[in-house]
């Protein structure tokens, strides 16, 4: 029985992969939304609820110039950013890493590790977008009525310009707490993320 | 049928070690394997559980790196390849099926066929014609449009098997493919494999436990306590 020997390096000039067309990315993330669509309204809300309170803070300071009030208003606003970040960090990463083993298995079938990025960028963009915006409309409106039944009725300008900031923040905080996890699960080993069971 | 060539490897592996952990807490799963693994063959690794064959097959597969030794895949060292072209490498080189069918469930069975085909860069129209005839061929052309959790289980694994024949692979790597199927469904798995061996010449290697699967196998690594035990050989086809 004669072996022969194996090349050390072998031929890897034929190894060029093409990243599939943009599309392909798209269309996994709206199926993953479509098919999961009570889980991912689920982990909208979430955000929703998230913005909802941050828009609201900000919606309630704004009419307000008192020295003492303006401070304790501060320290409001900074609390509901602080939770609004760990109820969007943690959605997103439950709807993460509930994901491992399809991202192992996506790896298997020759995706490369950009591609199954891509995928939950784009997913957590439209998650976030529409969860942060409808949060966003929901708290300003919501605090813009108690402010105006009070006597003191809230600036469309300003309204919509906190619905912006809010919306922009929630989509900011959406996708870097779904592509921090995300990125980690797609350099694994397709092996260990296969592994994965939760 | 396509003629087997005499002594053509596909994988090699050479002193193959892989250690889980580190420090005192490390295991080695795998404890120095040599081994090859002929083109066209029907291959089944065997072993109890912890004996490493899980490992073993992941690194033949091109799953998981090894902490020393080399695994060579068409000649090529795995080990030296970047996350990329390892990607490239599973895309075109590999079919795999597993023990729990791992279909997306979020597509449907042809967009499950047809998705290695667009990693692979086909066309879609080209992608969508080839995962019907493959559908057709494992006999599901019928459900072509349902989704994983509207199949069998016998059913969903036939979708894996079309799906892991998308990109023509030389391998394909069957991880206990029938470890969650009900005897009949697993024997109709096995023949479908049996089938594809022998008329589309891929080489099957195959982790399991089923005695029907190894009476088809034409070789059986027994593989115990990370080392490779025996090399069993069924059929004189494989017998070099």
């Amino acid at each position: 029985m004669s072996i022969p020997k194996p090349t050390v390096t072998g031929d890897r000039s034929q190894f060029k992969n093409v990243d599939p067309p943009f599309w392909v990315a798209w269309h996994q993330a709206m199926a993953s939304i479509r098919v999961r669509f009570f889980r991912q309204l689920i982990t909208s809300s979430g955000i929703a609820l998230g913005i909802a309170f941050f828009a609201s803070m900000q919606t309630l300071s704004s009419g307000q110039t008192g020295s003492e009030e303006a401070a304790r208003n501060q320290w409001l606003i900074g609390t509901s950013l602080l939770m609004c970040l760990v109820g969007i960090t943690n959605s997103m990463l439950m709807s993460v890493t509930e994901r491992y083993r399809e991202i192992g298995t996506i790896k298997c079938l020759g995706a490369s590790d950009g591609f199954i990025v891509k995928v939950f960028f784009l997913e957590a963009l439209l998650l976030g977008l529409s969860g942060s915006f409808a949060g966003a409309v929901l708290g300003v409106g919501f605090s813009a009525i108690v402010s105006g039944a009070s006597g003191n009725p809230v600036n469309l300008g300003a309204a919509a310009g906190i619905i912006a900031l809010s919306t922009g923040m929630g989509v900011f905080m959406t996708v870097l707490a779904a592509i921090a996890p995300a990125i980690q699960a797609a350099k694994m080993p397709a092996a260990a993320a296969l592994r994965v069971d939760i | 049928m396509p003629e087997i060539k005499d002594n053509e490897v596909v994988v090699r592996t050479v002193e193959v070690v892989k250690q889980y952990g580190e420090g005192e807490a490390a295991v080695r799963a795998l404890n120095g394997v040599t081994c090859e693994i002929y083109a066209g063959e029907y291959l089944s690794i065997m072993g109890p559980s912890g004996s490493g064959k899980s490992t073993l097959f992941n690194m033949v597969g091109g799953l998981d790196k090894p902490n020393e030794g080399s695994v060579y895949v068409n000649s090529v060292d795995i080990a030296q390849l970047t996350p990329r072209e390892l990607a490239f490498l599973r895309c075109h080189t590999i079919g795999y099926i597993f023990q729990t069918f791992n279909l997306i469930q979020v597509r449907t069975a042809l967009e499950n066929v047809t998705m290695p085909m667009l990693f692979a860069g086909t066309p879609p129209d080209e992608a969508e014609e080839k995962g019907m005839k493959l559908l057709d061929l494992v006999g599901l052309g019928h459900r072509y449009h349902h989704r994983p959790t509207e199949l069998s289980g016998g059913q969903q694994q036939r979708v894996a098997i079309a799906r892991s024949l998308a990109n023509s692979p030389a391998i394909i790597l069957a991880d206990e493919p029938t470890g969650n199927l009900d005897l009949k469904t697993g024997q109709e798995i096995i023949d479908l494999l049996r089938m594809l061996q022998r008329e589309q010449g891929v080489t099957i290697i195959s982790a399991t436990h089923d005695h029907k699967m190894l009476d088809v196998s034409d070789r059986i690594f027994h593989i115990r306590d990370g080392k490779l035990d025996k090399v069993e050989v069924n059929s004189p086809l494989a017998a070099h």
